[in-house]
């Protein structure tokens, strides 16, 4: 272009033609563009894609509805609350209501996170952001047995309701880790299965030690 | 006549290349040229450089509305001119930004793919993990031919996370009132900083000492050799029996350090490099093993003390259930540690 340089045109010399800047084409999925619904629709669609997700977990049957559309919302509200619930522990003690929330958090993902660079190193099919989806949603029935944990403290906290609160926690213990290994073992080699679900085993059994040793003060 | 545009000639030009700069003609009179060689996609300095010629043309566009009175076509054409250039110079912005993004998700993308360095650390079955874990008890015999080590990352990393487990739920059967989360960050550390951090120690040694073994070989052998910790402490957090820690201390202890000090052994060439070597290792295993039994019990002691004043004589919480045999066992192992504390 460097021609170009030189070319000026004299005043004299009209200038005429047609100046059209090709505007793109209205891109073809103009009809599934959510920018332009209200909020609501998008809350509702949200809110239910998240109830079908628990419903799911609820009674694990083999659908592929918790891998194909994942989501975290559904995991940051269970994480969420359960930390929530878990804080109420030490809440007279001078110190400590924030770094209990940050350690439930942080012990939830990051665990979350092992697991899946765990499954995806021994060769499995599934991707990192559906295995947390997976993992994640598994910690309901876990949020469960916390929210009846609680339940049965205020009623008091006698050897009875240690064993009432160990019944229910080992049964929801039992009930995530199955749950999480009837969506994720699939995407496994068939002969490699017990090496991912131990860690799953594990995960879940720590977060029911902190439910089940979890005492208001 | 106010300053005329050359604009973009013929439909066959349709990239941004083909427009150029401005040149600086704010007093008018001359005409307006788009100087191509001022546009340089590459450099990011093109950003002040569009920035400046979005400027100068907003500017120019100022006068031409104010002052021109000419035909409407003309001005229409200015106009369309006008929005032209700037669409095709967000676009041109766009773009650099969309290159800057494709670069760092790339460099993401290729620390994702170290992950599959790993990956062959990880190839192993299950029949695999459970007769390694089998043979970390047993002490090899054939010192004079160099062992065969897995390098495998996987039943040294669940073995880790196990201890950890177990050292909560040594916790919970304490049955005392705990601040859980520093306690988690605490055991976290404890494990995962006595593997990585022994294992580099070690392999520093052997490397003085020239031993034939590699970092991942070294990791994986003291990785298995925590199986014997785990067993150890499961059994003895459930069952408060001093004098049984201690048996299942030689025992079970003492039999995964063997089998670790055997293999560095028959790896390791020279008397004295097989002492220092060794003799670190078990003094290492076995001192883990003793530091995590009382540590527990200190650990707890100290957030007691901190929950409920000094009024407390201090291991009263310590193993309840302890009969009346083992009490004098109990009170000089207390009286130790209170003196090492």
């Amino acid at each position: 272009f460097a021609g170009l340089a030189d070319v000026s045109i004299s005043e004299d010399i009209p200038v005429e033609g047609e100046i059209t800047v090709p505007v793109a084409s209205r891109s073809p999925d103009e009809d599934y563009s959510t920018l332009d619904e209200p909020v609501r629709d998008t809350i509702l669609r949200d809110l239910k894609a998240v109830g079908k997700k628990f419903v799911h977990v609820m009674y694990p049957k083999k659908s592929s509805t918790l891998l194909r559309d994942w989501d975290l919302w559904g995991p940051l509200v269970l994480c969420v609350s359960l930390a929530l619930m878990l804080q109420g522990g030490s809440a007279d003690s001078k110190d400590d209501g924030g770094p209990q929330f940050a350690e439930v958090f942080v012990i939830i993902w990051f665990g979350a996170v092992v697991i899946t660079l765990n499954s995806k190193l021994l060769g499995g099919t599934i991707s990192f952001f559906q295995s947390l989806c997976v993992l994640g949603y598994c910690v309901l029935p876990l949020t469960v047995a916390m929210l009846v944990c609680r339940l049965v403290l205020l009623a008091g906290s006698g050897t009875v309701s240690f064993i009432i609160r160990l019944i229910v926690v080992v049964a929801m213990f039992g009930w995530s880790t199955l749950a999480s290994t009837a969506f994720l073992a699939d995407s496994q080699p068939p002969n490699r299965k017990a090496l991912v679900v131990y860690p799953i085993f594990l995960f879940y059994f720590v977060i029911s030690w902190m439910i089940l040793t979890f005492t208001p003060q | 006549a106010g300053p005329r545009i050359m604009a973009a000639p013929g439909g066959s030009r349709s990239g941004a290349a083909d427009w150029g700069g401005f040149e600086d003609n704010m007093q008018g009179g001359g005409s307006a040229v788009i100087d191509m060689e001022n546009m340089d996609d590459t450099s990011g300095s093109s950003f002040e450089d569009m920035g400046e010629m979005h400027q100068r043309m907003k500017e120019e566009e100022e006068e031409e509305t104010e002052g021109e009175a000419g035909a409407a076509e003309e001005e229409d054409g200015e106009f369309l001119g006008m929005k032209g250039l700037r669409g095709q110079l967000g676009r041109q912005v766009a773009d650099q930004m969309w290159q800057v993004g494709k670069r760092q998700a790339s460099r993401a993308f290729s620390l994702y793919a170290n992950i599959d360095i790993l990956r062959p650390y990880f190839d192993v079955e299950p029949v695999q993990v459970r007769t390694r874990l089998l043979e970390s008890m047993i002490p090899v015999k054939m010192i004079n031919f160099p062992q065969k080590i897995a390098g495998e990352l996987y039943g040294p990393l669940m073995l880790v996370f196990t201890l950890v487990a177990i050292l909560l739920h040594g916790m919970k059967t304490s049955d005392t009132i705990i601040r859980e989360g520093t306690l988690m960050g605490t055991a976290i550390g404890t494990c995962f900083g006595y593997w990585l951090g022994v294992s580099s120690f070690i392999y520093f040694l052997a490397y003085l000492c020239n031993a034939q073994i590699t970092m991942v070989q070294m990791l994986s052998l003291l990785g298995y050799g925590l199986f014997g910790h785990c067993i150890t402490l499961f059994v003895t957090y459930n069952i408060h029996f001093h004098s049984l820690f201690y048996i299942f201390w030689l025992v079970v202890g003492g039999l995964s350090t063997l089998r670790m000090v055997a293999v560095l052994v028959s790896r390791t060439v020279g008397h004295t490099q097989r002492l220092i070597l060794c003799g670190t290792l078990a003094a290492l295993h076995m001192l883990f093993l003793l530091y995590l039994h009382f540590a527990y019990h200190k650990v707890v002691e100290g957030i007691l003390d901190t929950l409920e004043g000094p009024n407390m004589p201090p291991f009263q919480r310590v193993a309840r259930d302890i009969p009346v045999v083992s009490n004098a066992v109990l009170n000089t192992t207390a009286k130790a540690v209170a003196l090492t504390l």
